[in-house]
């Protein structure tokens, strides 16, 4: 295959990269010379991937990720690992222990997160398109936030093989970009079956987005216009939706009860899952090293005290709680029968209308340094983790501005209907361009 | 009321280190995060299970697999092949 090289050295005034590829190297195919970020939690082999965490400075993976080789093979010059919140933990980009990012579109703001690297590369035009990774709305409250589209596929579309593990029962890979055309384009390279991934699905993404929504039925969960959302930012979420009536689509008001307890269920799985995938940072295999000298449990306790920063520790810290003896029945297993109840509430939902769109987050971009309370913080994502939980597609697009600051349109479609709420946001897209 | 010497425990539990100055933190924070997760209390149900989930095996047949070099690459201390760990005696 022949190989190109693009140089990539651009400004980086916001701190999206904390890794570039100078060349980047390209082969052919549908994505050929096309700038592609990828976040730095996703493999890439022979390049520095550190999940932005002092306790995987200098790792170098030996091999890549499925959808690394996939964008390879498409002709995609990878020309960085974009910054994020450490292991994906954060809903800001504030939490990378290599400094923060600052959002594009005003500089004292956060670009979201924890794909804020991946948004904002996108955002300033640094590249065409980039992977994420969301958990709890990782991808999608970034491209809210930065003003870009990002698409969370269904659990199972995207292989998570390389994707380095935070929740992988919640997590999924995805596309960011500037138009839905391009994250349409992104998701078809990086969709479809992979034997390495025991969750993989063999439902590959074929797919040209189409503008006509005559007829489509859009559920409005009360509940996402409700307590706790800004005024403003509902707004201007209403006008966007008034938008897509006038092309057509009619709109029917609905609830989802499990809103209530949904964020409290989300924490507690993810940071249960957390606990046991971040057992293995202990400095043996890779990272910095232990005092092998030392009883291993004072050694690895020093290695991790060290590596990982409060926001991580922290999320351990519960988990394992959660987890422990005697807390199991009230936090995890309780946890996950709300699981349920939030995917019932969908699925019921779903029996009537064909997609449910709100705002994709509650605020505008914050202030940097606004947030310093973890509650106040986790209390950002309740909009985004229904989705995570229930494993359904969902997409934000640009949908205006408050005070500014770009607002996201949040659709969310039926399992594996990926390409219905492409082609909504692909309807609202052309409908306002 | 979680106490700091529960939350103590917990982080030898995790391996996680916690200094003496950031126990009254982390214990704070931790209640708050806890009172708010009290709302799993109101959740009805017993959970039915879902059925479409069902397990992925394949044949445990050696396949082709990293080169070791490769593999101990990213060690900070290997010896002969193997990685060097912290003693467990």
């Amino acid at each position: 295959m022949a190989r190109h090289t693009i140089p990539f050295e651009p400004d980086d005034p916001c701190h999206s990269f904390l890794t570039t590829c100078t060349p980047a190297e390209y082969g052919d195919g549908p994505l050929a010379g096309v700038a592609v970020a990828v976040k730095d939690n996703i493999s890439t082999k022979g390049i520095e991937t550190t999940c932005a965490s002092k306790i995987l400075k200098g790792y170098i993976p030996p091999y890549d990720a499925h959808v690394v080789g996939l964008l390879r093979s498409a002709g995609a010059a990878i020309v960085g690992k974009t910054n994020m919140d450490e292991f994906g933990m954060g809903t800001t980009t504030e939490n990378s222990a290599f400094g923060p990012t600052l959002n594009p579109c005003d500089p004292s703001r956060v670009p979201g997160g924890s794909s804020g690297g991946s948004a904002a590369a996108v955002a300033a035009g640094m590249v065409r398109m980039a992977l994420g990774s969301d958990t709890g709305g990782s991808i999608r409250c970034p491209a809210a936030f930065c003003g870009i589209v990002g698409l969370k596929p269904s659990y199972g579309r995207v292989s998570r093989y390389g994707l380095i593990a935070y929740s992988n029962s919640l997590e999924q890979i995805g596309p960011l970009g500037k138009t839905v055309q391009d994250i349409s384009t992104l998701m078809g390279v990086i969709a479809g079956y992979d034997r390495h991934d025991s969750t993989s699905q063999d439902r590959p993404y074929r797919h040209t987005p189409a503008a006509d929504i005559k007829g489509l039925k859009i559920g409005i969960p009360e509940e996402y216009f409700g307590r706790g959302v800004d005024p403003h930012v509902a707004d201007v979420v209403r006008k966007a939706i008034a938008r897509l009536e006038e092309c057509g689509a009619t709109t029917v008001p609905c609830s989802i009860p499990s809103m209530e307890y949904a964020l409290a269920a989300y924490y507690v799985t993810c940071t249960s899952e957390a606990s046991s995938n971040l057992a293995r940072f202990d400095g043996v295999r890779y990272g910095p090293p232990p005092d092998t000298r030392k009883p291993w449990h004072d050694a690895f306790q020093e290695v991790r005290r060290a590596g990982f920063g409060a926001e991580v520790r922290r999320r351990i810290l519960l988990g394992t709680f959660a987890l422990s003896s005697g807390y199991y029945g009230k936090y995890y297993a309780k946890a996950q029968v709300a699981r349920e109840n939030v995917r019932e509430d969908f699925n019921r939902i779903f029996h009537d209308v064909d997609v449910i769109a709100g705002p994709t987050m509650p605020t505008i971009a914050f202030k940097l340094k606004e947030k310093t309370d973890p509650l106040s913080m986790y209390l950002a994502d309740i909009l985004t983790v229904p989705a995570n939980l229930a494993g359904i597609p969902s997409i934000s697009v640009p949908c205006g501005s408050s005070e500014g600051m770009p607002v996201g349109l949040q659709i969310m479609g039926r399992m594996f209907e990926d390409e219905r709420v492409v082609d909504v946001a692909y309807a609202y897209e052309q409908a306002v361009n | 009321m979680v106490t700091e010497h529960e939350v103590q425990h917990i982080a030898k539990l995790a391996d996680i280190g916690i200094n003496t100055e950031e126990l009254g933190t982390f214990t704070a924070q931790f209640n708050a995060i806890l009172d708010y997760f009290d709302t799993l209390d109101t959740v009805k149900g017993e959970g039915t299970g879902t059925s479409e989930l069902f397990n992925v095996l394949r044949e445990d047949e050696v396949e082709i697999s990293l080169p070791q070099e490769d593999v101990l690459r990213n060690a900070p201390a290997t010896e002969d092949g193997f990685i060097k760990a912290p003693r467990v005696m």
